[in-house]
C-alpha cells in the first residue's frame, strides 16, 4: 500500500469514526430528546460520511489499486495526488467550519470550491493511469 | 473471501433490496393510498442506501483485501469485525423498525430503542475503524 493511500485512508477512518458519531447523536435525538440544536450537525455528517469517508476512500483505494506506469516512478506524478488529497481534506474541513460557525458561513463555498480543484487535480493525475495492465 | 466478509456484502445486498422497496413506497404515495408511516421513510430509505449497502460493502471488500495485520491475524482481529457486524445491523434493524413510528409519534416508547439503535451503529463505526486501523500500512 503506498504511504500516499495510507495516509489518505486513515483519514476516512478517521471521517468514518467521527461522522458516524455526529449522525449517532442526532438519531439518539430523535429518540429521546437531547437538545435541538444537534440538528445543526446534519450537513457536516453528510459532508464527513460522503466526502470525508466514501469518496476519499475509493480515491484513497483507486490510486492503490489503478495499474502503475510504466516508468521509473510507477505511480507517475505523485506530487499531484499528494496535493488533491490535501486540498480536499483541506475543503471538507473548511465545508464544516463554515457550516458549524454562524459567522463563517462562507468558508462554506470556499470549501466547496477548494474540493473542486481537488477532483480536478486527481483527475488529471489518475487520467494516464486508467489503462489496461502493462499497457 | 472469508465468512465475515460474505455476510457483510449479503446483508449489504438484502439491504440494497430493502431499500429499493422503501423507494418504491415514497414513490408510490403519490399515486396511491398508503399508511401513514410511508411518508416518514426518507431517512431510513437513505441510510438503508448509505449504511446498509455501501457501508457493509465497504467494510466486507476491506475485510477481506486490505493488507495483512499479520500471519497469526491476517485480517485483525476477527472477534472485533464480527461485533462490528451484529452491532452495526441490530442498530440499522432497530432504526428501520423504530424511527417511522417515532417520527409520527405513535409509540413515543420506542424513542429509546431508537437511541439504542444511534449508540449500537456508532460503536460499530468505530470499531471498524480500530480493526483497520493496524492493517492500514505500507508493508
Amino acid at each position: 500500500m503506498p504511504r500516499l493511500t495510507l495516509w489518505t485512508l486513515r483519514a476516512a477512518l478517521l471521517y468514518l469514526g467521527i461522522g458516524f458519531t455526529l449522525g449517532g447523536l442526532m438519531l439518539f435525538n430523535k429518540g429521546v430528546a437531547l437538545d435541538p440544536s444537534l440538528w445543526r450537525l446534519w450537513p457536516i455528517h453528510i459532508e464527513l460520511t460522503l466526502i470525508g469517508w466514501t469518496m476519499q476512500l475509493a480515491l484513497s483505494v483507486a490510486f492503490w489499486i489503478l495499474p502503475r506506469l510504466r516508468r521509473m516512478e510507477r505511480y507517475g506524478n505523485s506530487a499531484l495526488a499528494w496535493i488533491a488529497f490535501v486540498l480536499l481534506n483541506g475543503g471538507v474541513l473548511l465545508v464544516a467550519a463554515g457550516e458549524w460557525f454562524d459567522e463563517l458561513s462562507r468558508l462554506v463555498l470556499v470549501g466547496r470550491g477548494v474540493e473542486l480543484v481537488a477532483v480536478i487535480a486527481f483527475a488529471v493525475y489518475i487520467w494516464p493511469r486508467i489503462k489496461t495492465f502493462g499497457a | 473471501m472469508p465468512r465475515l466478509a460474505r455476510w457483510f456484502i449479503k446483508a449489504g445486498l438484502l439491504y440494497f433490496a430493502l431499500a429499493v422497496v422503501a423507494g418504491v413506497l415514497i414513490q408510490a404515495r403519490t399515486e396511491i393510498d398508503l399508511p401513514s408511516w410511508a411518508g416518514t421513510l426518507n431517512p431510513v430509505y437513505v441510510h438503508l442506501l448509505t449504511v446498509g449497502w455501501i457501508t457493509q460493502l465497504i467494510f466486507g471488500v476491506a475485510y477481506w483485501m486490505f493488507p495483512k495485520f499479520s500471519k497469526e491475524h491476517p485480517r485483525g482481529s476477527e472477534k472485533l469485525g464480527w461485533a462490528t457486524f451484529i452491532l452495526l445491523n441490530i442498530g440499522l434493524i432497530l432504526r428501520i423498525i423504530c424511527e417511522p413510528r417515532v417520527a409520527l409519534r405513535s409509540e413515543p416508547d420506542l424513542g429509546w430503542l431508537l437511541a439504542a439503535s444511534a449508540v449500537l451503529q456508532t460503536v460499530a463505526g468505530w470499531l471498524f475503524v480500530l480493526n483497520t486501523w493496524l492493517r492500514v500500512k505500507e508493508r
